[in-house]
């Protein structure tokens, strides 16, 4: 596989995609988030500096999942009620993305899911709210509001000079898990369930002193 | 690069962090303030007022491992809820460890839960909810405020602060629900001993001993209750077995039997001897049997079995009467016409019965008389130590179901479903419904 590369448009530094699902990834010098369109690198922003971050994920940490390897390519920062949030972005063997969300260790693994119908507005959304997805019944559980606080990293689209996002998450009786992310339109839903980092066999985790 | 201890807005004095940024806010001890760690401000959420400072029984900064993994005391609580206007109160213990998250002790009275939040959502029942295709039965539903805080919590903590609590219980296990605004939050705790908590963390000094019985403490009866019921059948099923053997085995061989009247005569001896029988074989009980034609009448026997060779004599007597009648009642009887004795340990030999009937001689009829039969058993199965046996059997099983009938009655007596006892309890559960 030839992996697409360049150069910086801001700083000339060597810009190499990983993934070839990836179509965005940061700068390494200069934090400049670059996009690719076609066979141009364009410069489409900045990454303001990263608020402290104690994830055990980081970037090209490694797992398995359904007997299928994943490599950590890049994340998405957000901000909320209880502090920073970081959305994962996995990038399966098979080329497929998957998006491991850690919000204080609690993490969630969950696979974009294309609904058969129309996801609800989100000024109708209320907690108890029920829906069917994937044959589960979800109930709506918590409506966050996040801040975008900044990107790392590779990504498997734009995703940049966003403020506040809303997600709503859904659980289910059996622990299956749901959130739709209203951050585009029309929304994104993603499916899955909560996991440990055991569960998903990971390696290259980041090391705590002392743990 | 994370912090290790923040500088507190509210005196200048060093608060440490061991939550690392994952918490989101952390108590000043020196000065009682509350710290929103979120965000690099580090805004004073609340300064309170403490009487007094409760000591965590597991010192902040102690490391345990619980169910294999190693985890960190960061964070400590106390809350209280209030029944008929006594105060309960109890301590929870935050603990951290940054690959698995968050994880929390509860302590009472010396009883002790490990608890974890839920991945799922329980689903309502009649009489509680159920989880992952475990029935939970409701305990307790009650408003409970954090009455003094120390260390980190992975949510902005306040002293004051209330949430709807609810419990329902099957133990081991717990689930329970905090409502607080909007937000349900579900978790699931397993009991544990403080003797089970002092070794995960290696506590120095040893912690409280349990009062009382906790809601999802596991009954000690649990399952000796069915097993103690098993083995009991069984023994009596065996007992049963050997009992149909060993009479099996017994001759129960007639040795003598005769048929006799009694014409009972004053002034003369009514007493006889049978002719001599043989009892042969080891030495082992003979059955005397009496079969009389009395009715509303009373015969007593002196009987002596007699050794023919050596004199040996073994003497008894018994007393044989059946009435019966009619009265407002209706039918009536009392005493039986027949009579069985056995006589222990026979040695082996020729032997004869000396049989002397006594009789208030007015009470029967010279003319008609009484017509008895004698009958001799040797070596019959002795049934009686079998039933005591049985019964002492029985008692194992039925004590055992009386105490966890008591263990029960205990546990749900802390409950909303306290038996009618006390009224109040039920108008509290009421209140916050």
């Amino acid at each position: 596989m030839s992996r697409p590369a360049g150069n910086c448009p801001q700083c000339g530094a060597r810009i190499e995609f990983q993934f070839s699902c990836a179509v965005q990834t940061v700068c390494e010098f200069c934090k400049s988030i670059i996009v690719r369109r076609d066979v141009d690198l364009a410069l489409v922003g900045k990454v303001a500096t990263l608020p402290p971050n104690s994830s055990p994920i980081q970037l090209r940490s490694e797992g398995i999942w359904n007997n299928k390897a994943f490599h950590v390519a890049g994340r998405i920062v957000y901000q909320y009620g209880l502090g920073g949030w970081n959305e994962w972005h996995l990038v399966f063997q098979d080329g497929k993305s998957g998006w491991l969300s850690d919000a204080q260790a609690d993490f969630v693994l969950t696979f974009p899911l294309e609904p058969s119908e129309p996801l609800p507005q989100k000024d109708t959304l209320q907690t108890g709210n029920t829906f069917e997805w994937s044959s589960i019944r979800f109930h709506l559980t918590t409506l966050t509001k996040a801040h975008y606080v900044g990107v790392e990293g590779e990504l498997p689209f734009e995703y940049w000079d966003k403020s506040e996002v809303l997600f709503a998450d859904l659980r289910s009786a059996d622990a299956h898990f749901a959130t739709i992310d209203y951050s585009e339109e029309p929304p994104l839903l993603f499916l899955g369930e909560s996991v440990t980092l055991d569960q998903l066999r990971m390696k290259n985790l980041r090391s705590f002193e002392g743990w | 690069m994370e912090a290790r201890a923040l500088v507190c807005p509210g005196c200048g004095g060093s608060v440490q962090l061991r939550g690392m940024t994952q918490t989101a806010s952390a108590v000043c001890i020196q000065c009682l303030s509350i710290i929103d760690t979120t965000t690099p401000e580090l805004r004073i959420i609340q300064q309170f007022m403490a009487a007094q400072r409760t000591l965590p029984l597991i010192p902040l900064g102690t490391r345990g491992k619980l169910r294999g993994d190693l985890y960190e005391a960061i964070g400590f609580q106390t809350r209280q809820i209030e029944v008929d206007g006594m105060a309960y109160e109890w301590r929870e213990y935050v603990l951290f460890n940054p690959y698995k998250g968050f994880r929390y002790l509860s302590e009472y009275d010396g009883h002790w839960n490990d608890i974890l939040p839920i991945k799922g959502l329980p689903i309502p029942t009649s009489g509680g909810v159920s989880y992952l295709n475990e029935s939970y039965k409701h305990f307790q539903t009650a408003t409970a405020e954090t009455t003094y805080v120390m260390g980190e919590f992975p949510w902005k903590v306040m002293v004051g602060e209330k949430a709807d609590c609810t419990d329902y219980v099957s133990p081991p296990r717990m689930l329970s629900s905090e409502k607080s605004g909007n937000e349900i939050t579900w978790s699931i705790g397993e009991y544990m001993t403080g003797a089970q908590i002092a070794e995960a963390f290696q506590l120095k000094t040893a912690l409280p001993d349990a009062r009382g019985i906790y809601a999802n403490q596991p009954s000690p009866f649990g399952n000796s209750v069915g097993s103690s019921w098993t083995l009991a059948v069984f023994l009596i099923a065996a007992l049963a077995g050997v009992m149909v053997l060993s009479s099996m085995f017994m001759s129960q061989k007639e040795v003598f039997r005769q048929k006799y009247s009694f014409f009972p005569r004053t002034g003369v001896e009514n007493s006889f001897v049978t002719s001599v029988f043989p009892l042969e074989g080891r030495t082992t009980n003979v059955e005397l049997s009496v079969n009389t034609s009395l009715l509303n009448q009373w015969l007593y026997f002196n009987f002596a079995l007699i050794n023919d060779d050596t004199g040996e004599a073994y003497d008894f007597g018994r007393e044989v009467s059946y009435y019966n009648g009619r009265d407002s009642d209706g039918a009536w009887s009392e005493g039986s016409a027949s009579d069985t004795v056995l006589i222990p340990s026979i040695p082996p030999g020729r032997y004869y019965l000396r049989v002397e009937p006594e009789v208030d001689a007015a009470s029967i009829s010279s003319a008609r008389g009484v017509n008895y039969e004698i009958v001799l058993r040797r070596d019959v199965p002795f049934n009686i130590p079998f039933g005591i046996a049985a019964l002492l059997l029985l008692i194992p099983p039925v004590f055992t179901t009386l105490r966890k009938t008591r263990f029960e009655q205990a546990r749900w007596q802390e409950s909303d479903h306290a038996p009618a006892a006390s009224d109040d309890d039920d108008s509290d559960s009421g209140d916050d419904d």
